[in-house]
């Protein structure tokens, strides 16, 4: 969905998204790595489990909440990505048990 | 824990200037900014640029170019500066310092600060349409900070929505850089420089905005690139993101094709730490958001906390700068480390070059009026996009008798998820004022409270004491 003008400079980072290995380049926040490779949503909503994705990349629409090596709920847009990085779809609230999600929460 | 003369919150035009000058007049300063590199939002990702994508500063223009003299400046300065770092509380007890909680690597570091500068800037206004929640309907201002700090562009077909400035800019920018875009849709009701024209003569006094604004018309205007004006009705449509647009335009209806629909209506004040202090806000009509109410120097009804840059209402980087050097200089002289009569004349200057960058301010409200039609939102659509909090059921809480948004959002959960209103506050505001038939000044904002970020526990067990 997004595409990335050329940048022979650029230094690759190695990172997995849902155990998928991906490639971003240094420099990028985590929102900005899914965007460049084609990851079309990284959370879904608490309450009714609909596919979100970045609206706003400056930190105040907290649509790209992710799971960055286990803990979730960061703001993918302020976190540079790194190389091992392990990250994850939000799936609606994180640590929240079934029974006290709500109707259609996960 | 940190002590500091003056803490200021984020590194952009305002905050960096700030910092550089009561650093000139030898004050100890501390920056805190969420970004991991200074410039702010217009001038994100200016150092990298700067130093390893030369070809970048050639298709963002001269203006983004100037941010790296302004970073060098900041670095030289001899300010503490905490990048990555997010402020969650801000305690300002009527007596002593003020308090400011900073998260940062999974620990909340502590500061002590006898003067704050909060210069944390604008954000978009958040556009309501049917569809935004859609993934793949970002703002312009998204497509354009992935596109300065990553290189990063929208698939084609790309469609660009809205009114003002930026739009024009991020559709001169892409048409520079060679990114296709398949249509503005221009949301600017018709008339617009018949509008403007009682407030020409005053904006000639910023003539340099008004050059660069004509320039980028012209450069849309031989892009090639379709517009279509006096766009009404919008809505982004599809099923697991956006596919198409549809809107009305001339009377006509229109569905296009859509990869990436960006949108834009104008920024406002980012909200979030001047409310939470409590300061004084005014209900801006030409503008349609809330303003801090600032005195000339810069201060907020909370004696020691000062808000400069696009946070105190929206004038842009230059005007920002200068309004960070004023309140600079107004608490280095409370200080006393600078004699009156040249930081005063100091002061004077930057109040010029101030007021010429916000003359064209009026000019631009009328010529691009923010949406009348937020107030007027009804049906399915979501306000709150965190919790999913329809256009239909604020009018309902209205109708139930919540008075403002506390109560509404104690009814229905709007603005009580992670973006704690940021997205939803300026719309519910609007509607309830419009169901009960009062100004906005009647009806008020959302309460906010700390964390104003989300905190893990962790982060709030280890609150450090002795930094």
């Amino acid at each position: 969905m997004f595409r990335r003008l050329p940048d022979p400079r650029a230094r690759p980072v190695h990172f997995t998204f849902e155990g998928e290995a991906l490639t971003a380049h240094s420099g990028d926040s985590v929102a900005a790595a899914l965007l460049g490779a084609g990851i079309g949503h990284s959370r879904t909503t608490p309450k009714s489990g609909t596919a979100r994705a970045p609206y706003c990349m400056m930190g105040v629409c907290f649509e790209c909440l992710i799971e960055i090596d286990g803990v979730p709920n960061r703001q993918g847009c302020l976190v540079e990505v790194r190389d091992g990085m392990a990250v994850r779809r939000q799936q609606g609230a994180p640590g929240l048990p079934e029974d006290l999600a709500g109707e259609g929460g996960q | 824990m940190t002590r500091t003369d003056l803490a200021i919150i984020g590194a952009g035009p305002a905050g960096m200037s700030a910092a550089s000058t009561a650093r000139e007049a030898g004050l100890s300063v501390l920056l805190i900014d969420e970004q991991p590199e200074p410039g702010g939002q217009i001038w994100r990702a200016i150092e990298r640029n700067a130093s390893t994508r030369p070809e970048a500063l050639a298709f963002l223009g001269p203006d983004y170019a100037d941010g790296a003299a302004r970073a060098d400046r900041f670095r030289a300065s001899g300010a503490n500066y905490w990048p990555s770092s997010m402020v969650w509380h801000l305690d300002c007890p009527e007596e002593g310092d003020k308090t400011l909680l900073v998260a940062w690597d999974g620990v909340t570091r502590q500061v002590q600060a006898r003067t704050v500068l909060i210069a944390t800037g604008a954000m978009e206004r958040p556009v309501p349409v049917p569809g935004w929640t859609l993934p793949g309907v970002m703002t312009i201002g998204a497509a354009q900070t992935v596109l300065k700090s990553s290189g990063l562009y929208p698939e084609a077909p790309l469609v660009l929505a809205g009114s003002g400035p930026l739009l024009l800019l991020f559709a001169a920018q892409c048409h520079a850089a060679g990114i296709p875009v398949a249509a503005v849709l221009d949301t600017t009701p018709s008339g617009a420089m018949l509008r403007g024209l009682p407030y020409l003569p005053k904006a000639l006094f910023g003539w340099r905005s008004l050059l660069k604004g004509r320039r980028l018309m012209r450069v849309l205007a031989q892009s090639g690139i379709p517009v279509y004006r006096q766009v009404e009705g919008l809505e982004a449509l599809g099923a697991e993101r956006v596919e198409h647009v549809r809107f009305r335009s001339g009377g006509k209806a229109v569905k296009l094709e859509a990869t990436t629909l960006l949108l834009h209506e104008g920024v406002v004040p980012n909200p979030q730490l001047t409310r939470l202090i409590g300061c004084e806000h005014r209900w801006d009509r030409a503008q349609r958001c809330f303003h801090p109410v600032l005195s000339d120097r810069g201060e907020t009804s909370v004696p020691g906390v000062f808000v400069a840059g696009d946070g105190g209402g929206i004038g842009g980087a230059i005007a920002a700068e200068n309004a960070g050097r004023i309140a600079a200089l107004e608490i280095a002289e409370d200080f006393g480390a600078v004699n009156r009569p040249s930081g005063d004349i100091e002061i004077v200057k930057a109040r010029d070059n101030r007021r010429a960058q916000m003359a064209v301010r009026p000019l631009l409200d009328a010529m691009y009026p923010p949406p009348a039609w937020i107030g007027k939102l009804d049906g399915d659509v979501p306000v709150c996009r965190c919790e999913e909090v329809s256009a239909r059921a604020v009018r309902g809480a209205a109708a139930d008798g919540a008075p403002g948004p506390n109560q509404a959002k104690a009814f229905l959960r709007a603005g009580m998820g992670p973006c704690q209103g940021r997205m939803c506050g300026l719309t519910v505001t609007e509607i309830l004022a419009d169901a009960h038939g009062k100004e906005p000044d009647a009806i008020g904002y959302y309460r906010i409270r700390p964390p104003i970020k989300p905190v893990t526990v962790g982060e709030l067990a280890a609150l450090d004491g002795a930094d």
